[in-house]
């Protein structure tokens, strides 16, 4: 039996029910989202259909700029120390016995299902004053004191790193598991140090797949909307927290709406850029 | 000397991945209603109450029959669609392949905020299936990528051998199709339940105000007064996910699997 054009409608059939279902539940709200973020806002949390733009004209204040800017700034930041900790991790992981290797990878994917509410609340736990790190140090000596070591944006960005960590692990896996091994043994013959072998042989010819994880990162890290919360200040809260506080405690639908389209936005311009990235890649 | 870097690099990034937990673990097992660690006494009561406090009780129910439902409505969707994909030429049904996908890669956020709009404005908001629909939509990526990959892993001479011993399409899915994907079925199942049962804004966005899940239960908590039950959820959903996991890997090529996987996404 071959792989054929669908002749009649019947042969269709199969794809009756789980188009319906994304065009229903996936399309139709996504529009609903694109048109909300036109309309109205009226007093005590009702919006009206209209087609306004004052919405997006309050992306222009200062305000919006700044957590625009924080949420850019902190998602790099987050995407950067993902990669650089990620890249020799992976690498050696992908050198261990298969058995080992499962091991690890049962345990990372563990870990990239837990919840943000359960991250955030492992480490507030961990930086807190009752139960946290501090008191080790007291026990050790370094400390006078227990002290509490959140909120602060350090805390946020551990908190970020940890959820993003094992998601970058797994981008960078299969990259590197099918990376030709003679790379780097002929590197080693020639006499290269296995870290100088690393960065000269190993970086380079991942330059590429470097790039689009970077950016993967970086789109997940936005997508961040609890840690900020439960680690940082207000001064810490990045777009996704605004969407949310905005659509559930303000009950400000139409703005909540209109940030959320220009998230998409960006994220999309950020995928368009990858794939472009993995294009060149495989003309190279 | 490099042996012991290795050595030691995976022991920062196992410790760095595992010390949340295990001070969460620590805070479990308290004799009193403290967040202390290292514990004050011993005590798996705080186990005990996720199944005998009613509240915390609601909540399992809710977030397991949650993920199970959802999980399978997931599959529903994930299945045939790309059986259609596998068996048919139709280059433009590949939309809903990349339809199915978009979800899981643009922020949560997006989606959640999506089907909050559209549940508000068909007056369902706040029904307990909604969160069911909401969390399949979300989560069908992970089933749809699994079963993409076994299709694909499929010989395509078996099914030729059978249609050309005369079975039609429904015998072939079900004698040769089916039993080749199975694996990949129910890894996809494995990965849309554990991440549901995980899931936090989705459900909060759509049902948030009307039924409580687990992860929203913990938030709440988090904010309205800390009990170290929170502390005993979070180590049963570690244990949970990491049993299920096990087990997928255990019967599937995990390896395989999360190389298909991560290269689909990206």
């Amino acid at each position: 039996m071959k792989r054929e054009p669908p002749q009649s409608i019947a042969d269709y059939g199969p794809l009756f029910f789980p188009a319906g279902m994304l065009l229903i539940f996936f399309v139709v709200p996504f529009g609903t989202m694109i048109a909300v973020s036109f309309f109205q806002r009226q007093e005590g949390g009702f919006y009206t259909p209209a087609f306004v733009f004052s919405n997006y004209e309050r992306f222009l204040t200062a305000f919006f700029g700044g957590v625009l800017g924080f949420s850019l700034m902190l998602a790099v930041t987050v995407a950067i120390c993902c990669v650089v900790l990620a890249l020799p991790f992976t690498y050696l992981l992908s050198r261990l016995t298969r058995r080992l290797q499962v091991i690890w990878l049962v345990g990372l994917l563990s870990v990239l299902s837990l919840s943000e509410v359960i991250i955030g609340f492992a480490w507030s736990t961990l930086l807190s004053r009752t139960a946290g790190l501090s008191n080790l140090l007291v026990k050790i000596g370094l400390l006078e004191q227990p002290v509490a070591l959140f909120p602060s944006f350090g805390a946020v960005l551990t908190g970020m790193v940890y959820q993003a960590l094992p998601y970058t692990i797994l981008v960078l896996y299969p990259a590197i598991v099918r990376l030709d091994p003679t790379l780097m043994e002929a590197a080693r013959t020639l006499g290269s140090s296995p870290i100088r072998a690393f960065f000269n042989v190993l970086v380079p010819a991942l330059r590429n797949t470097i790039m689009a994880t970077l950016i993967m990162v970086f789109i997940f890290a936005l997508g961040s909307y609890l840690l900020p919360q439960i680690l940082g200040r207000p001064q810490h809260w990045t777009l996704s927290v605004l969407i949310t506080d905005q659509a559930i405690y303000q009950s400000n639908m139409p703005f909540a709406a209109a940030m959320a389209v220009f998230l998409v936005l960006v994220t999309l311009g950020l995928v368009a850029l990858t794939l472009l990235i993995g294009r060149k890649g495989e003309k190279a | 000397m490099t042996h012991w870097l290795k050595r030691f690099y995976f022991l920062l990034i196992g410790l760095f991945l595992s010390l949340p937990l295990i001070v969460v673990a620590g805070v479990s097992v308290n004799a009193k209603q403290t967040l202390a660690f290292p514990p004050q006494g011993f005590s798996l009561s705080w186990y005990g109450e996720i199944f005998t406090n009613p509240e915390w009780r609601a909540a399992l129910v809710a977030s397991v029959i949650l993920a199970t439902t959802s999980a399978a409505l997931a599959v529903l969707i994930a299945l045939p669609l790309s059986w259609f994909l596998w068996r048919r030429i139709a280059p433009w049904a590949n939309i809903f392949q990349v339809l199915g996908i978009a979800p899981f890669t643009l922020p949560p956020v997006i989606t959640a905020l999506g089907l909050l709009t559209f549940w508000a404005t068909t007056g369902f908001y706040g029904q307990p299936w909604t969160a069911v629909i909401g969390h399949a939509i979300f989560f069908v990526t992970l089933p749809l990528v699994t079963l993409s990959l076994g299709f694909s892993a499929i010989d395509r001479s078996f099914v030729e051998a059978a249609a050309t011993m005369g079975a039609n399409d429904r015998t072939i899915f079900r004698t040769v199709v089916l039993p080749l994907i199975l694996p990949y079925l129910v890894s996809g199942y494995a990965f849309a339940f554990v991440l549901s049962l995980n899931e936090y804004i989705v459900a909060y966005m759509t049902v948030g105000f009307t039924l409580e899940t687990l992860p929203i239960k913990i938030f709440n908590a988090l904010r309205y007064g800390y009990t170290p039950t929170m502390a005993s959820v979070t180590i049963l959903f570690v244990f949970t996910a990491a049993v299920i996991f096990s087990l997928v890997a255990k019967f599937g090529d995990l390896p395989k699997l999360l190389g298909a996987m991560a290269s689909d996404e990206s």
